[in-house]
């Protein structure tokens, strides 16, 4: 069976100004290891659809659509029933290690919440399982920094204390909502490494989020590009950099600095700026910034199209896209 | 931590010493002539003379000023003009009213202010949330001395429960003493409570948008366990800043309200005196509720580092 | 949200209605007190012993005390000392804090140090406090309660201006105005006033407020106005020891105290949401 199927999921926020529509009829399946990378820029609707698997949208939207976990339907599940999922067979990481641990209570305390809650053990097992999950993460002198108060650690270290109460309860799905955004370049990585080792050694599926392409590239091997709330290329990574389809993948791979590019190279960038969910077409999300588009794609939500094995695409000018070279459409 | 304690208790004192700088510049030095104050302005000179020199007030005000300190600290505050008895015999007596009323009227306006700020906060926006904060910003907006008058109409003309004032003294038991100060500890709860009772709510409604609010809730902890274990502590550091600040309003509302409930307090104490001119008992009375008020915020001080680590951290 | 944000100043007084209910409570006041000086329904200082006790009625709408003096008029009258005592006050407090906030925000180092500290112990003393040695000093009276509320709106209005003051002298046009080479004195009247002023009249109509209250507690207690002005506290007073004889004496003036602190404290709030909606949105 599969572990995590995901079907036309759809979160509407119901704002003062009118209701936007976070996330559209998202749809992927996600197996048991299986990694996949959810790229976007801010605002299309991605740590939205982390926060409905998670059952932890704010009171103002209205989710509709299917989050099947080993079959069942997340979406009909009671709060209580929720609460022993979370934390326990999924599990999350935010984007800001800064805000995101209590600043009132040790690490340590921290960690052993989840162990305590979902596996039942007693303080002094959870205390000792703590120090290995420390240990486990990285953290130099577990012991002593058990007693440690946030304030007091890293932004690396905090992200790594993040981790450990993530995986505390070894959990089968990790979602990690841009895990090194608020951090240094150079702990970057090996907190990124760290994710791939830890969810590697546990068997456990990631799906990890990122405004970055290539950090998605490098550790993901299922992608999935999101714009305006909608899903406009996923597929297979290795798929995916053969040829890149989607007019806004392109323009989105096109405006990462590459190493090695002549420093007269123009950094191309796409035009416009990250739509308002409110006022996005009723049609292809991409419509407004799109140098291709025409009058059907603001009406017609465009077809999703499987371009090679394992390489779907939603676009009404596929032929075009595929023909024209990246420079050619952002010129 | 010790390095942080000293530090307040540092504050502490400087601003102990201040306060009683001031005090001692408004009462003896500011009118010239406090034996005039005294004996009023038809006094003959040479009663004037004997009392200047009875209070050894012919002596230089630096010299004064110590004796009077060293004679604090050693519990000797002089003699009341107006009684002829010690002061500290007075203060005490009066003190031992005081201090519950207060005590009660704290323990009373933050047991009020986390249930009415816990219960709106937790049904936000909704008819109980939007109706309590009403009543709330109403309590605000009465006076506490017109309140007492209202419960003393209610409870002890109308429905004769609790006594309509006055105090039986402790020696008549702990229940009597305890009624008696139930309606002034409950006028002044009310106003203060509906102040803390606000920022409660809001304090509470701020945290739960806080980041590691949502990893506790990631952490499969149910909303009412997050509450709890994650908001409470840090949605309380405001409130305590507040409720230090409130604690001079609820003092100088016990001296009002004492006098309604004619409760024989500090506040009573000090009015009497001022009639009397009895300054040497407004001087000592004086300092010792604005020793209460610097003691309590010194004390809101500590609590502040026992609930937020961080601050420890910033003074070391 | 940039046609909120571009709503103009009226429409965002309508629409908060905080504002709307608080400014029309104000306003009542102040034309109470208005008519008060020309005229009062019965007379507030006539001395009638036949009239005491008198029901509501047509003459005499709120009835009258034990010395038959009308309650209607006393109250109105009483809104004049109520609002005076507080105007002066609340003043006194407003151009010595803001100047010392200002003084201190501009000059820093030992200046500031000074006003500072010695605001920082001055929370020692509420009005009530510096009223009590005050009275004990100059004896009872009127101008002894503006002076004491006045003295304690000080620091508070000194500590506000500092903290928004500074604020202000770190932002990128002080820095342009400094560059250019305007004066600390000449920045602070055309930049740092005019940027926090909003947050100062905010204050100021809560302090307005709080002044009425401790004018109401310090007359009450026998210490603020005194007879045969009328004021609110004074009133209440003389009504609790006939608490059981006519406990509606008691009611009405505490009603117009709770009135005009009620309204004021809306108005406040209300001043917040229209004059700094930045404010009012983070609360």
């Amino acid at each position: 069976m599969t572990l995590l199927s995901v079907k036309n999921l759809t979160v509407t926020l119901d704002t003062n100004d009118g209701s936007a529509r976070a996330v559209r009829n998202l749809t992927f399946a996600l197996e048991k290891g299986e990694t996949l990378g959810i790229v976007g820029e801010s605002g299309c609707g991605k740590s939205m659809a982390a926060l409905a698997l998670m059952g932890l949208l704010p009171s103002i939207s209205r989710t509709t659509g299917r989050i099947d976990l080993d079959g069942k339907n997340l979406l009909e599940k009671t709060e209580a029933e929720m609460c022993q999922i979370r934390g326990n067979r999924m599990a999350m990481i935010f984007q800001e290690p800064m805000t995101s641990l209590n600043p009132v209570h040790t690490v340590g305390r921290q960690i052993m919440e989840p162990l305590r809650l979902h596996t039942g053990m007693s303080e002094g097992d959870a205390h000792q399982e703590a120090i290995r999950l420390l240990d486990r993460v990285g953290i130099p002198n577990p012991k002593a920094r058990i007693d440690n108060y946030p304030h007091q650690l890293s932004g690396g270290q905090r992200q790594r204390v993040m981790i450990a109460i993530a995986l505390s309860c070894k959990p089968h799905i990790l979602i990690a909502d841009e895990p090194t955004t608020a951090l240094d370049v150079t702990i970057q990585d090996q907190i990124l490494e760290l994710i791939q080792t830890l969810v590697r050694e546990d068997g456990m599926a990631l799906i990890l989020i990122s405004h970055d392409l290539g950090v998605i590239s490098e550790n993901t091997g299922k992608i999935l590009v999101m714009y305006g709330g909608a899903t406009v290329e996923a597929g297979k990574t290795d798929k995916i950099f053969e040829e890149l389809v989607h007019p806004y993948t392109q323009g989105l791979f096109a405006a990462m600095p590459k190493l090695g590019r002549s420093r007269t190279t123009r950094l191309i960038t796409i035009p416009g700026t990250v739509p308002d969910l409110i006022s996005l077409p009723t049609g292809c999300t991409f419509t407004d910034r799109c140098p291709l588009a025409t009058e059907i794609c603001r009406e017609t939500p465009p077809p999703v199209v499987e371009v090679k094995t394992q390489h779907f695409v939603a676009c009404h000018h596929l032929e075009e896209a595929r023909a024209r070279k990246t420079e050619e459409l952002f010129s | 931590m010790s390095v942080f304690i000293a530090k307040r208790v540092l504050t502490l004192i400087v601003t102990l010493i201040g306060a009683s700088m001031v005090i001692f510049l408004v009462m003896e030095i500011l009118p010239g002539d406090p034996a005039l104050v005294i004996l009023g302005v038809d006094a003959s000179d040479s009663a004037v003379a004997t009392l200047t020199k009875e209070l050894g007030l012919d002596r230089p005000p630096l010299e004064r000023y110590l004796s009077w300190i060293t004679g604090l600290l050693q519990g000797e505050l002089g003699n009341s003009y107006a009684y002829k008895v010690p002061v500290w015999e007075l203060v005490q007596g009066a003190l031992l009213i005081t201090l519950p009323l207060a005590v009660m009227s704290i323990i009373l306006s933050i047991t009020l202010a986390l249930v009415i700020g816990l219960y709106a906060a937790a049904n936000h926006n909704k008819a109980g949330d939007v109706t309590l904060m009403g009543i709330s910003q109403l309590g605000i907006s009465i006076p506490n001395f017109w309140l007492a008058i209202l419960l003393i109409i209610l409870f002890a003309i109308e429905l004769r429960w609790l006594p309509a004032g006055g105090f039986p003294g402790w020696d008549e038991g702990i229940v009597k003493c305890l009624k008696a100060l139930l309606l002034p500890s409950l006028a002044l709860a009310t106003v203060v409570g509906a102040i803390l009772a606000r920022i409660t709510r809001s304090s509470v409604l701020e945290v739960f948008r806080e980041d590691y609010v949502r990893t506790a809730r990631a952490k499969g902890l149910s909303q009412r366990a997050t509450l709890w274990r994650h908001v409470l502590r840090n949605a309380l550091i405001p409130v305590l800043t507040v409720t230090g600040i409130q604690f001079a309003a609820l003092l100088t509302g016990t001296v009002v309200v004492e006098n309604v409930f004619h409760i024989p307090g500090l506040g009573s104490l000090v009015l009497k005196a001022i009639n009397n001119r009895d300054t040497i008992v407004v001087e000592n009375v004086v300092l010792l509720l604005a020793t209460m008020v610097i003691t309590v915020n010194f004390l809101v001080d500590i609590l502040y580092a026992v609930i937020d680590p961080r601050l420890k951290a910033h003074d070391i | 949200m940039s046609d909120k944000r571009s709503l103009s100043f009226l429409s965002r007084c309508r629409r908060s209605r905080s504002f709307v209910v608080g400014g029309i409570m104000t306003l009542f006041l102040l034309i109470c007190a208005v008519i008060s000086l020309f005229w009062t329904p019965g007379s507030a200082y006539n001395i009638v012993i036949t009239n005491r006790f008198l029901p509501s009625s047509a003459d005499h709408w709120l009835g009258t005390d034990q010395f038959g003096r009308d309650i209607a008029s006393m109250l109105m009258t009483g809104t004049q000392n109520s609002i005076v005592v507080a105007v002066v006050a609340v003043s006194i407090g407003l151009f010595i804090g803001v100047s010392l906030g200002l003084l201190a925000a501009a000059r820093r180092g030992w200046t500031e140090e000074i006003i500072m500290r010695f605001s920082d112990f001055s929370f020692a003393f509420p009005a009530i406090l510096s009223a009590i040695m005050l009275t004990a000093i100059l004896g009872p009276g009127g101008v002894n309660s503006i002076l004491a509320i006045g003295l304690y709106n000080i620091p508070v209005f000194a500590r506000l201006t500092r903290g928004s003051a500074n604020a202000i002298w770190t932002r990128e046009f002080v820095m342009a105005a400094r560059a250019s080479g305007k004066g600390r004195f000449r920045i602070t009247f055309e930049h740092i006033l005019p940027n926090i002023l909003s947050i100062i009249i905010v204050q100021a109509t809560i302090l307005f407020a709080i002044a009425i209250l401790a004018e109401a507690a310090l007359s009450y207690l026998g210490l603020g106005t005194q007879p045969p002005e009328p004021s609110w506290g004074r009133m209440l007073n003389e009504a609790q020891t006939l608490m059981f004889l006519d406990p509606m004496q008691a009611i009405y003036p505490g009603l117009a105290i709770a009135i005009a602190v009620f309204g004021l404290n809306l108005l406040g709030d209300g001043l917040r949401d229209v004059l700094d909606p930045r404010l009012s949105r983070k609360r």
